[in-house]
């Protein structure tokens, strides 16, 4: 089912939302990896607000499609969605770093409600979704596994063996990204460790590859649908976005990776995600 | 539980300790339809290629990749499913360690992880094989259960009971050649509750896995030699600990040794001095295992010998603790 202009504009208003709520628990949080929580906010909002079968007041919903953030990291943006969603209340997230909190930067699905997988340590998602989509195949449920990676993490070799499985195990139950927002904590990923000829990787272990515009609700949903319908290989989404996107001091800032917020910034920052969603 | 298991019928003479486990989890998977099984290019040497022959559309051989097994057995359990993972501890316990810690056992999934070749079991194969790290590394790790079963026969019995015990459980054996020690599997076999398998009471040998049998040879010969009670405990499981047993063993027998096929750091040695430290009684003590070194190179056999962990070693080292002082005193009050 394609995507509509109506549900593009809804989305974007999601993810207006969602940027500035990523805003507000980085402050809350005294800092978080707000970089990279900006610049996956697309795929994560059409995930929850279009594709994904879950139930908020159900979260253990047997059939539920998963959903593996193995950039754990990006915890503050899932974190803002699944209380958009409903599955908590968003004021909980004040506490969000805090002693004894439920929320730490990298979320626990044993703690938070509507997380599947606890994830945080690099290269983890990728081996976990190919066996979360094997037990749907091996129980013969329908459901849908969504896994999304971060580009620094590639370096991981554990990727690569999950990738070669995924590929020998046919596994197409399965809806993968790469949030390509091209920085690492060190550094530009080219820099630190190159990896183009990225998308010939992942072909050269049989998979699909899918290159689009990560900001972009069309083409993500243009993605997704391709992916959903193809059952000959995994599919490989690689969104290439804009690390800390939304906010003008930010984008493609190393040093943004990880960073505090006074209120000073604060107000800056949601004015220029505002300035961003009026142009 | 074990109820419609026929396995204790199986000749365990004629079958390999790690045989006897292949040919149990194939009769649990007829049970539990929930079931899967996984190896890393070692299905075979670890004989849970049975299990995979007979449901091969449950059985995933991911090759030579321990990382991406243990994330993919962390999936599946968290699918609803109960991943049964064999291959060789030290590639368990070391290179896939952290998929092991942090996406099984904290998230507190269903994963039963079957580590062969454990100690020196394969001692020919040199100390890159061989694994004497495990028990340290595995019992540090939160939500884990712990288990070194004596033989095939126990190790029958703990593959059984991992089904329904929850959580990540981790079950350690040898290469599978060691001869058995339990006759049947009628004895009561219950995890984290040890097995007194010689009453005795001048000393006790807190023992695992292969030294069980052993320790129990050696206390019949102490007997005979030297007219001494020797108490020998099964300690299968090293998480969590039988502490009454150790309690009652500082009380009645007041001399302890520990015997396993594992550095003397961090193992069963250390799980027993904790529970010992902990009483504020005085004991004779002393652990015997591999010690702070990379293990030598030779048949089993010859190992158990080097270090210790056989018949005569056992022997030797019972006799050194026996010569042991520590403060003889009934009045246990004055000690604490």
């Amino acid at each position: 089912m394609p995507i509509t202009d109506q549900e593009i504009k809804e989305l974007e208003e999601k993810a207006h939302q969602v940027r500035k709520d990523i805003i507000d628990i980085t402050g809350w949080a005294g800092g978080a990896h707000v970089g990279g929580a900006l610049s996956v906010v697309e795929i994560l909002v059409i995930l929850y607000f279009k594709y994904l079968n879950i139930e908020p007041n159900n979260p253990e919903l047997e059939n539920r499609d998963r959903v593996v953030l193995s950039k754990g990291h990006a915890g503050v943006c899932h974190a803002a969605i699944l209380a958009r969603k409903g599955y908590f209340d968003f004021e909980l997230l004040r506490e969000f770093n805090h002693f004894k909190s439920s929320f730490g930067m990298h979320l626990d699905s044993l703690k938070v409600k509507g997380v599947d997988v606890s994830t945080g340590s690099l290269g983890h998602g990728l081996p976990i979704s190919v066996g979360l989509a094997l037990g749907a195949r091996v129980q013969k449920k329908s459901w849908l596994t969504y896994c999304v990676l971060g580009d620094g993490e590639c370096n991981e070799g554990s990727n690569w063996e999950a990738a070669m499985s995924a590929h020998h195990f046919k596994v197409t139950n399965m809806v993968t990204f790469v949030d390509r927002n091209k920085l690492m904590i060190d550094g530009p990923t080219e820099e630190i460790m190159g990896l183009e000829p990225f998308a010939d990787k992942w072909k050269a272990f049989g998979w699909l590859v899918r290159e689009i515009n990560g900001h972009s609700f069309q083409e993500i949903a243009e993605a997704i649908e391709y992916a959903r319908s193809e059952n000959s290989a995994p599919v490989m989404i690689i969104a290439n976005t804009v690390k800390g996107k939304g906010v003008d001091f930010m984008e493609n800032e190393v040093k943004w990776h990880y960073g505090g917020l006074d209120t000073d910034l604060i107000e800056k920052a949601k004015q220029s995600i505002d300035r961003m969603y009026k142009g | 539980m074990r109820e419609g298991l026929t396995w204790t019928v199986y000749d365990a003479d004629a079958l390999t300790l790690a045989e006897v486990y292949g040919e149990v989890l194939c009769q649990l998977g007829e049970r539990y339809l929930n079931i899967v099984g996984l190896s890393a290019d070692l299905a075979k040497s670890t004989k849970i290629s049975k299990f995979g022959d007979k449901f091969p559309e449950r059985f995933f051989n991911v090759g030579i990749a321990e990382q991406n097994m243990f994330g993919i057995a962390a999936g599946l359990a968290k699918s609803g499913l109960i991943p049964f993972v064999s291959t060789m501890a030290a590639f368990i316990s070391m290179r896939a360690a952290e998929q092991v810690r942090t996406d099984i056992c904290y998230q507190n999934l269903n994963v039963k992880i079957i580590a062969t070749h454990a100690g020196t079991a394969f001692g020919q194969a040199g100390s890159t094989h061989h694994c004497t790290e495990d028990l340290a590394i595995m019992r540090s790790f939160a939500n884990m259960t712990v288990v070194v079963p004596a033989d095939g026969i126990e190790t029958g019995n703990v593959v059984a009971a991992s089904v329904e015990h929850p959580g990540p459980v981790y079950i350690r054996i040898g290469r599978g050649f060691e001869p058995t020690f339990y006759e049947n599997a009628d004895y009561g076999f219950q995890i984290g509750k040890s097995v007194e398998v010689k009453e005795g009471a001048d000393i006790t040998l807190i023992c695992c896995g292969i030294t069980v049998r052993q320790a129990v040879e050696a206390a019949k010969l102490l007997q005979e030699q030297d007219g001494l009670s020797v108490r020998v405990l099964n300690m299968h499981t090293i998480k969590p600990l039988d502490e009454d047993a150790v309690l009652r063993a500082i009380e009645e027998t007041r001399r302890i040794i520990t015997f396993e096929d594992h550095n003397i750091y961090c193992g069963l040695g250390s799980a027993v001095a904790d529970v010992i430290a902990a009483s504020g009684k005085g004991c004779a003590f002393s652990k015997v295992g591999i010690p702070d070194c990379y293990s030598l190179v030779g048949y089993p056999e010859d190992l158990y010998s080097h270090y210790k962990l056989d018949t005569d070693g056992i022997i030797e080292k019972a006799r050194e603790v026996m010569g042991k002082e520590f403060e003889e005193d009934e009045d246990w009050e004055d000690e604490i």
